[in-house]
């Protein structure tokens, strides 16, 4: 399919399973660990889809997010938000914040590729 | 002839007889009945002892010496009675509302309850009623001697001055006891009334018998003995028009004020309408009392040889003719008037004595306040009793003195002059509302002074007191001031002279000094009270007054006590009293008791003014209104005490809110920590069950990579391991159920094992000392290494430094290892110091690893360390006190307060010990697990906050001596030190460590 995603996560084997599922789904995976110029890396590589983990270094998943809702040319880019806090008002959060589909941690291979199949699909 | 003995007799049997009916009298009206005790007739009978010895015997020799005039004295008491409504009526009144016990009483509560005044008063009336008590003494002892004398057989008669001191001594045993049997709160005297009730119809009676003996026995008839009065020099006596309008008016103005006369006057007054039967039946008692005087002066004068005393002429007539059953009942009739005068007088000045004098002594000196208690009762009554006897010996003393000799009447008038000098202050007081204490003193003392100096002293002769030159040429010559002609008054009767001075003086002063001075507060709310008392009493209603009153109680009662402890008490006193239904009679006793009842609920005084109220006795007097106040008051200091505990209410919300803060907060970190721990748990999880459905499918995987998933699994499964064993760990040392095992070892072992454990990837750059490392510790080796698995571990994730280094210095120093870990991260913030050491707490605002139980763990694996924010110089701190350590590396931003002294912009680390409670002590050996330090730093993932740390625990003394005594290598001291000075992040220390 050739689609591209750019998965930021600054847990390394996280990065390392999500890296090789979509991968052998055919997706072009590239990855980003931390959130300081999370946005600009995006800006840079134009992927068609965005997984974006809430806890980073430097800065929080919510922050970025906004900052990509807030850009003209990125904010129509589907992002996949990934947490490990379970709880309704990170959801919440993640919700107005924009975020197309969230995942709490810990998910099933199907699951990750059903949601980005979903979100990029056709 | 008459037996001297059997008058004796017949005297004792009449005192006997007045014993019995006072007795009877006394008990009558204990019990509630004999409303005939109160009848207006007892009342006009009880005013006749105006009609003294002076008169029984006086009178008579009164009219054989200066004719009409006798009159005088009687026409004055007469001429008030009438005029009973202007002037009787408002005293009567002020008496019964304010509750006056006495003529002092009644003058210093007008003028604002001044006590000088009554005073003074008293000490006034008993001098001036001494001469008075005098001639009632002489009056009998005469009455004696001319019984003596006409008795042949009377050798043994002893004497006028036994006789004199027999009757004294006898009247102060009556006057004790029938006016001192109780102490009524209204100072009534039932039995005491009664018997002078009754000695006022005998002395009537023998008067009566007398006069018509006179008059039909001796003279032959009504004409004859007209025709002897016209034929004889009495009704040719001049009398000069100044001394009738004198003598009057003095009279008039010793009615009023003679103590005696107050007393059964207003304070005996049961009631205010037996004034209006008083009023015309007491000028007919004196009325008749003065019928027969100028018939049996007349046939005196006439019969009887010269120079016989005019004064006993209602005896010696009736002896001299034999009639010896006539004279024995003018002597009752004598005895009787001499002595119902003293004893009521005795009363009333011993009332007055103890109320005003002995009382108020008493209580200052025995410190004690105005409440009324049983003792003071009791030394109020020994009060009055002393005060009787020594009132009847100056009236005796002065009977020794004056030598028996003066005639009754002249004696009488002095006593008359003294007690007028009452008259402008009472009457002042009750009608002018601008009267001051001030101008009353002023008014009185000089009145008492001219008294005093123009007719008492005189009148014991000249040379006796005031010496002769004195008399005649005046004090140093000085004409003017000669005591019977001041002012160069010379041919005035000394009597109307020292009338007309003393109570012009005394009248005048009284105005001028009251019209120049201002009432003080208290004296205007009385002066108000007394001279307005028809708008401001009630018309105080009867004790008939019966259920009505009853009913009001009741309904009073229940307001105050409530409803069903109200009628229990009412119902209780109708089935007491006998009745049927629920309400009782308002006896005194009755009213008494719902007193103390209401007054344990509203207070002493207010509960009286209330029952007042309604029983109708008396209205609120400005004491009582005090005494409310007074109450006010501490309900007031009884409120602002409640204000004070509601500042106490305050502060304890306060601390509630504080501690409510705090609860939210320890709330907010407990659903950080939860937040934490779920992120904590997640994201080995979501490696291993990623990589464990990967390795499932098994989809063309090469060995390599299914080993390196594999590993990843079993990392991630550890580490999830590791992060449950921190939390029991923390959960266990929590609840300080952890139990140290000690042993020996050197602190380079324990360190070393810590930095393999800690920082297993030798991310840091770790300097270490370890010369100074060589030293013994005797401890737990688990927990003391943990406690530095953390510090290292958390410097390792922490530091922020490009090449992240930590120091580890540990040095000895007073008995105690300090080792400190120094990094050289950025530091904490200042305001974050609080809570490094609290559980859960992570420092920073971003991302965060960890649980944050490290540090916590850190300052909790030495149980009863505690970690503390407050910071000091470290090396110029006592032994005990918290230290700090500045970090070396600055840090931006606003600095903490304990910056200063060149240390700059170092962040304070701070930790220290919490004192003794050392667990050791408890000897319980059981190893604690400490969790495995992971071997793996994470660089990646450390934030960018450094965490201090720098523990100080301090041994406790116990400790040291029990290792001294068991211990056998070099213990020296209980405490290690280490420090180091370190890495990129954190700047973490502990200090700690028991040792040698």
């Amino acid at each position: 399919m050739g689609k591209s995603v750019l998965l930021i996560e600054d847990e390394r084997n996280i990065i390392e399973a999500i890296g090789f599922i979509l991968s052998r789904d055919g997706w072009e995976v590239t990855t980003h660990s931390n959130g300081r110029d999370a946005v600009e890396a995006v800006r840079t590589r134009r992927p068609d889809l965005v997984i974006l983990d809430v806890m980073l270094p430097d800065r929080s998943g919510f922050d970025i997010l906004k900052d990509i809702r807030a850009d003209a040319e990125l904010a129509a880019t589907p992002v996949l938000m990934l947490t490990a806090r379970g709880q309704e008002k990170d959801r919440e959060m993640a919700r107005r914040a924009g975020a197309s589909r969230y995942m709490t941690k810990p998910f099933s291979n199907a699951e990750m590729l059903a949601a980005v199949h979903d979100l990029v699909g056709s | 002839m008459v037996a001297l003995n059997l008058l004796v007799f017949v005297c004792l049997l009449y005192v006997a007889f007045l014993f019995a009916i006072a007795f009877g009298a006394d008990r009558a009206a204990r019990r509630g009945r004999g409303a005939w005790l109160r009848s207006p007739i007892v009342y006009t009978l009880s005013l006749s002892i105006y009609c003294t010895a002076w008169t029984f015997y006086g009178a008579v020799g009164f009219a054989a010496r200066s004719g009409l005039e006798y009159l005088t004295i009687y026409i004055g008491p007469t001429l008030v009675m009438i005029g009973w409504w202007w002037t009787l009526r408002k005293m009567v009144r002020v008496g019964r509302s304010q509750r006056i016990t006495s003529i002092a009483d009644l003058i210093s509560s007008r003028y604002g309850k001044s006590n000088v005044l009554a005073v003074f008063v008293t000490l006034v009336a008993v001098i001036g009623l001494t001469p008075y008590i005098a001639l009632q003494l002489q009056s009998v002892t005469l009455s004696f001697a001319t019984f003596a004398d006409a008795d042949p057989s009377t050798d043994g008669y002893p004497g006028q001055q036994y006789t004199a001191f027999a009757v004294a001594a006898g009247l102060a045993v009556f006057t004790i006891l029938f006016g001192t049997r109780n102490l009524d709160a209204n100072e009534r005297h039932h039995g005491v009334v009664m018997a002078i009730a009754l000695e006022a119809v005998v002395k009537l009676f023998a008067l009566l018998a007398v006069g018509v003996f006179v008059v039909w026995g001796l003279s032959g008839g009504i004409e004859q003995t007209l025709a002897r009065i016209d034929a004889s020099p009495i009704s040719r006596w001049e009398v000069s028009g100044s001394r009738w309008v004198g003598l009057t008016l003095l009279s008039a103005a010793a009615f009023i004020c003679l103590p005696r006369m107050f007393q059964v006057m207003v304070v005996e007054n049961e009631n205010e309408d037996h004034l209006r039967l008083a009023a015309w039946a007491f000028p007919t008692y004196v009325m008749l009392m003065s019928l027969f005087v100028v018939p049996i002066a007349v046939v005196g004068l006439e019969m009887l040889p010269a120079g016989s005393n005019p004064d006993q002429f209602v005896l010696t007539l009736p002896l001299a003719d034999g009639q010896q059953g006539l004279a024995i009942l003018s002597f009752l009739g004598g005895f009787s008037s001499a002595t119902s005068m003293v004893i009521v007088a005795a009363i009333a000045l011993s009332t007055m004595v103890s109320n005003h004098i002995v009382m108020p002594i008493w209580l200052r000196f025995t410190g004690g306040s105005a409440m009324i208690s049983g003792d003071v009762r009791h030394v109020a009554l020994l009060a009055r009793r002393l005060a009787i006897a020594f009132i009847l010996f100056p009236g005796y003393a002065y009977f020794r003195l004056s030598g028996g000799g003066e005639a009754l009447a002249a004696i009488g008038l002095i006593s008359f002059v003294g007690a007028a000098q009452f008259l402008p202050a009472l009457m002042g007081g009750l009608v002018w509302r601008g009267a001051t204490r001030a101008g009353a003193l002023a008014g009185l003392s000089i009145g008492f002074v001219l008294w005093l100096y123009c007719l008492f002293l005189p009148s014991f002769g000249p040379g006796a007191v005031l010496p002769q030159e004195l008399l005649e040429q005046g004090p140093l010559g000085i004409g003017w001031l000669r005591p019977q002609a001041l002012f160069g008054t010379e041919a005035m009767d000394p009597v109307i002279h020292a009338v007309l001075w003393s109570l012009l003086l005394n009248a005048g002063a009284f105005v001028v000094v009251s019209l120049f001075t201002l009432p003080e507060p208290l004296e205007r709310l009385q002066g108000a009270q007394f001279v307005d008392v028809f708008q401001h009493s009630a018309t105080p209603g009867s004790w008939s007054g019966g259920l009505a009153q009853s009913e009001d109680l009741l309904i009073m009662a229940q307001r105050i006590m409530g409803g069903t402890e109200a009628q229990a008490l009412f119902a209780e006193e109708a089935r007491h009293q006998g009745l049927a239904g629920y309400l009782p009679e308002p006896t005194p006793d009755f009213l008494q008791t719902l007193e103390r009842g209401l007054a344990g609920s509203v207070g002493a005084a207010t509960a009286h003014a209330m029952i007042s109220q309604i029983v109708g006795r008396a209205t609120v007097s400005v004491e009582d209104l005090m005494a409310v106040a007074d109450e006010a008051a501490q309900i007031m200091e009884y409120s602002s005490r409640l204000e004070a505990k509601t500042e106490e209410q305050a502060r304890t919300a306060r601390q509630l809110r504080e501690a409510n803060e705090k609860l939210t907060q320890i709330s907010l970190q407990k659903d950080a920590f939860l937040s934490q721990i779920s992120h904590e748990l997640r994201t080995p999880m979501t490696s291993i069950r990623a990589f464990s459905d990967i390795l499932r499918e098994n989809d063309g995987l090469d060995e390599a990579a299914r080993s390196k998933y594999a590993s990843i699994i079993l990392d991630e499964a550890i580490r999830l391991t590791r992060l449950l064993d921190d939390l029991l760990d923390v959960s266990v040392l929590e609840n300080g159920q952890v139990v140290l095992s000690a042993q020996s070892g050197t602190l380079a072992d324990v360190l070393d094992r810590s930095i393999v454990a800690a920082d297993g990837s030798g991310r840091l750059d770790i300097r270490r000392d370890r010369e100074a490392e060589q030293v013994v510790l005797h401890t737990d080796f688990d927990r003391l290494a943990q406690v530095f698995i953390n510090l290292i571990a958390n410097a390792a994730k922490y530091c922020d430094a490009e090449t992240p280094r930590l120091s580890i210095r540990s040095q000895a120093e007073d008995g105690r290892v300090v080792i400190d870990f120094i990094d050289n991260g950025s530091g904490i913030p200042t305001d974050q110091h609080a809570v490094i050491f609290e559980k859960f707490s992570r420092i920073g605002q971003t991302r965060v690893d960890g649980a944050g139980l490290g540090r916590r763990s850190a300052a909790r694996s030495w149980p009863g360390w505690a970690v503390r924010s407050p910071i000091c110089q470290d090396r110029t701190a006592p032994p005990f006190a918290w230290c700090c350590r500045w970090a070396r590396t600055p840090r931006p931003g606003p600095r903490n307060e304990g910056a200063g002294k060149g240390v700059g912009n170092h962040a304070p680390l701070v930790c220290g010990p919490a004192g003794p409670g050392f667990i050791l002590s408890r000897r319980k050996v059981c190893p604690i697990s400490t969790s495995a330090p992971s071997s793996t730093a994470r660089p990646g993932r450390d934030a960018p906050i450094s965490t201090p740390a720098r523990c100080r625990p301090r041994v406790p003394c116990g400790w040291r001596s029990r290792d001294r005594a068991t211990a056998s290598s070099g213990w020296r001291s209980p405490c290690a030190r280490s420090s180091s000075d370190a890495s990129p992040t954190p700047n973490s220390r502990t200090r700690s460590m028991p040792t040698t």
